[in-house]
């Protein structure tokens, strides 16, 4: 045995490394016949989580994780792009965007400089279900960061020349997303599923025309709503101990104070699904490959049957043996990689199973989608199901083994209100879906011939054997017209 | 100047908070080498009950003979479609089963692989990775080869032809090295030689690259050192050592002037690529151009996106790295252009930032920033055992460029002892203005 010698001088061979090497005598042939057996699962032990407040309310979750000097902080609110009005789209989006464009007394670049030298990482960001302020920081640094953060989280002065700037980046994206079809795809699914009017239907950052029309105070407002004690958690995750941070919060965090109105949630009503089966072919000419979208509307994150859904996508398309990879990739070739999710929001979001294809054989891939997507409706082999509840319990350890990972899992928890034995029983949960929960949930929420196609490739190569199939109408549009404008 | 910079930064590190954590920047391990020549390198990490097995194979693109490039990767696919004693399709769901992941990839230099699974499923880990390598070929037949080479050629298509500005790095290697230089062909190969790689090349291939004698295993994660090593043994002790590979020998690299291209794609903004041709990983300089990469492109307050993105507002993104690689490396700046405005624009912007690097150097926090930046990133890629860039794999990096496995605090003091003086001249000496490569990505014109 040897412990790990360092050699400091480098261009050495690998040989000269193993200087301390023992020469081991070969073995005889081990047993190959059959795999190894495994023994018993091993249990996972989170670290507690332990609730705190500060003295305006707000809920403060730390976990104490040490085995790095690290720490990240998270502000939560309860928020987001489904709280966006009717005409203004992408501005819980634009809103956290600006955040760190100018706040308190500091401005945008100050702020850049100030958190890049200290080694840490600032983000702001939102989903369609929350705001979120995340800062990861060496924890000898943490203080002095975490008041750059709260600056950024409650004080932003959002800079008109800012708001200019960051302007013009979105709109830029919102051009360049079509050049991509793989970013066109999911883009217009959304829009030909859900339509102009649902919020669903528009993505995050809302169309050129709202980003246009969003104004500093339109920025205000939402922050002033939105960025509330009332709507907010703080989680800290890291190389610290609960008493040792509670002050510093406080002391950044404690004196926030609720603003004039009580935050106000919008629900997102389910949308209704297609009613049959339809095709949309958006041209992208000269396309190497197609990339399919094909789903409708799916479930919310609440959905009782969440932990069949968990092990049906599982088997459909949510691990690399799923039947979709195995058949498009493995069998066929037609394709890099086939996968299906489900995206589970407060209300439902879609779920679509998907693929970029070569273009000579995108009706036969389309094919093959349709097959696995009838034939998840038939009875699962029981070794499939063992190996797909299996996959996902046993892998539920690897969520938790860095500190942004611990994170994103109370957020998650926070948003959509789990429970704290969420954790505990998730294996066992997971191992207790039958097949015959499974199957039902097949059958409510895979129905194939309902599902809305979206196809973004090379219109004259695809289009005569897409029709060939018919799998239902097909109208073919431009990207213009399938983002809306 | 050099000293300083390092106590302080030992200084804000050695405050701990309520932990008992020993010295962080340490990876224990222990390292053996198996009869037949195989490299094992073990760390033990029970933070959670996972375990990670990576295996580096001394392989890459860069040993691929002309006519057949593209060829490690399109191997390193086969791996996983079953050996011997695991029929075609078991890889997979085996570590499904166990609940575990797994994966590879191909660089010029290497080859690595990497199964990470609850610790229970160590010895299926091993079983799985010692039958790959000790009996592929028993079951690797014409229709396998032909199967990847559809899934390759499509992984082509999905990160090359059909993304925008997919093309441009193609073309840069091939202008940047000398055509007899094994960096100037692509990874992911050229689509004539993909369609002409044969089962023989397989058999070839595999008798030549992938013995044990030329690779190196990492066991991590929450394990027990000596079962560890007896399974280690009893997996892997069997399979016969090959012939030793011949390092290879690449013809000298150097850029006599600029070399400048324009190609067309589909796509709607200009984009400007600048390379050079920089020194290889962990060969002085390497360090001082990933931190002038910093200085030129990391963060808002950095000289370039300063100055395209933020002030003029003539860019849409900018950003430049230091690629590393055993027999080389390249440097690299790319910038697109806003609507209305041209490569050309962004390309004088970029030449009188460099210009005035070179003359004058960084400020010193600019370069403090960038080494505060490093640092961080190191103690982030402490956090993970498995998969790519965790513990495991950087054991394997760390063994592979000669260093010695645990080479975590060398590494990040190459960092730390930098000076301004330091990137002023390595932006002199390695990003010349007159011998580089220009590549400008047009939009096609609308029909």
């Amino acid at each position: 045995m040897t412990l790990g010698s360092r050699l400091s001088a480098l261009g050495l061979t690998v040989a000269c490394v193993l200087l301390f090497a023992i020469v081991l005598a070969a073995q005889s042939a081990p047993d190959r016949s059959k795999p190894p057996s495994l023994g018993p699962v091993p249990q996972l032990k989170l670290p507690a989580i332990q609730k705190r407040a500060l003295s305006n309310g707000v809920p403060v979750w730390v976990i104490e994780a040490h085995e790095v000097p690290l720490v990240q902080v998270t502000l939560v609110l309860k928020s987001g792009s489904s709280d966006d009005p009717a005409d203004k789209y992408g501005l819980a989006s634009l809103t956290a965007a600006m955040l760190d464009e100018g706040a308190g007394s500091r401005s945008a670049l100050e702020i850049a400089d100030e958190i890049d030298f200290l080694g840490a990482d600032l983000g702001t960001s939102s989903s369609f279900d929350a705001s979120a302020v995340r800062l990861g920081v060496p924890v000898a640094r943490l203080s002095q960061a975490l008041s750059v953060m709260a600056d950024v989280a409650l004080r932003p002065t959002f800079p008109d020349a800012e708001l200019e700037r960051v302007r013009q980046e979105r709109l830029t994206d919102l051009l360049q997303a079509r050049d991509d079809a793989a970013t066109v795809a999911p883009m217009a699914f959304a829009r030909q599923l859900f339509g102009p009017s649902h919020r669903y239907g528009t993505g995050a950052i809302g169309t050129a025309t709202t980003i246009k029309g969003l104004t500093t105070s339109d920025l205000k407002s939402f922050h002033a709503a939105a960025y509330q004690p009332a709507n907010a958690t703080l989680i800290v995750v890291g190389d610290l101990t609960a008493d040792s941070v509670m002050p510093q919060l406080e002391k950044q965090f404690g004196s926030w104070r609720a603003g004039s109105t009580a935050p106000g949630h919008t629900t997102v009503p389910m949308a209704p699904q297609p009613a049959q089966r339809q095709i949309v072919l958006v041209d992208m000419p000269g396309a190497e490959q197609s990339q399919v979208r094909i789903g409708w509307v799916g479930v919310p994150r609440s959905a009782p049957d969440y932990f069949p859904l968990q092990v049906l996508n599982t088997i459909l398309g949510g691990s690399f043996t799923s039947r979709l990879n195995q058949n498009l990739r493995e069998t066929h070739g037609y394709s890099y990689g086939a996968s299906s999710r489900f995206d589970m929001r407060l209300s439902a979001g879609p779920f679509f199973a998907g693929a970029g294809v070569q273009t000579d054989k995108t009706a036969e891939a389309l094919r093959e989608f349709f097959n696995e997507l009838t034939a998840i409706g038939k009875p699962i082999p029981a070794d499939e199901l063992t190996k797909a509840k299996n996959y996902v319990a046993f892998g539920f350890p690897s969520n938790f083994e860095t500190i942004g990972d611990f994170s994103a899992q109370i957020e998650q928890q926070i948003v959509y209100g789990l429970p704290d034995s969420y954790y505990a029983d998730y294996v066992k949960n997971i191992q207790a879906v039958t097949a015959e929960a499974v199957a039902k949930t097949a059958a409510t929420y895979i129905q194939p011939q309902r599902f809305l196609v979206v196809v973004v490739g090379d219109r004259k190569a695809i289009e005569p054997g897409i029709r060939a199939l018919n799998l239902g109408m097909v109208r073919t549009m431009s990207v213009q017209e399938a983002l809306g404008e | 100047m050099r000293r300083r910079i390092l106590l302080i930064l030992l200084a804000l590190f050695t405050v701990p908070l309520g932990a008992q954590t020993p010295a962080p920047l340490q990876v224990p391990y222990q390292q053996f080498k198996l009869a037949n020549g195989l490299n094992v390198i073990l760390h033990r990490d029970t933070s959670i009950p996972v375990v990670a097995v990576n295996m580096w194979y001394y392989v890459g693109s860069a040993n691929e003979k002309p006519g057949r490039t593209g060829f490690a990767h399109l191997f390193e696919h086969l791996m996983f479609e079953g050996s011997k004693h695991v029929p075609e399709g078991r890889f997979d769901i085996l570590l499904e089963g166990a609940g575990g992941d797994n994966n590879g990839s191909t660089s010029n230099d290497r080859t690595n692989y990497v199964i990470d699974v609850p610790s229970n499923a160590l010895e299926l880990a091993l079983f799985l990775e010692s039958d790959r390598m000790g009996y592929l070929l028993d079951t690797m037949t014409p229709q396998r080869v032909d199967g990847q080479r559809d899934v390759v050629k499509n992984e082509r298509r999905q990160s090359y032809e059909n993304r925008p500005y997919g093309m441009a790095s193609i073309e840069i290697d091939k202008m940047l090295w000398p055509a007899t230089h094994p960096y100037s062909w692509p990874t992911i190969g050229y689509m004539e030689d993909l369609t002409a790689a044969s089962h023989s090349d397989v058999v070839e291939f595999f008798k030549k690259y992938y013995a044990p004698n030329n690779a190196s295993l990492v066991v991590a994660g929450d394990i027990d050192f000596d079962r560890t090593r007896a399974l280690v043994e009893k997996w892997f002790g069997e399979i016969t050592r090959g012939t030793a590979v011949e390092p290879v020998a690449p013809p000298a690299a150097i850029l006599t002037g600029v070399q400048k291209k324009t190609l067309t794609d589909k796509v709607t903004l200009p984009r400007l690529y600048l390379a050079w041709l920089t020194p290889r990983f962990y060969a002085p300089g390497d360090a001082a151009l990933d931190v002038t990469s910093s200085v030129l492109a990391g963060g808002k307050n950095s000289r370039l996106y300063k100055r395209l993105v933020y002030d003029m507002q003539i860019a849409q993104d900018v950003s430049a790295y230091q690629q590393s690689g055993a027999l080389g490396s390249q440097f690299q700046i790319v910038a697109t252009a806003r609507t209305g405005h041209t490569a050309a624009e962004l390309l004088k912007v970029i030449d009188e930032e460099l210009d005035r690097l070179r003359r004058e150097g960084p400020q010193p926090r600019e370069v403090q920033r960038a080494i505060n930046q490093m640092e961080a990133s190191f103690y982030q890629r402490m956090e993970r055992v498995g998969s790519f860039g965790g513990k495991a794999d950087q054991l394997n990096a760390y063994a592979f460029a000669g260093g010695g496995p645990d080479y975590f605090a060398e590494d990040l003091a190459r960092y730390t002892s930098l000076s301004p003086s330091d990137i002023q001249s390595a932006s002199v000496r390695w990003l010349p203005v007159d011998r580089r490569v220009e590549v400008v990505v047009e939009p096609e014109e609308k029909k």
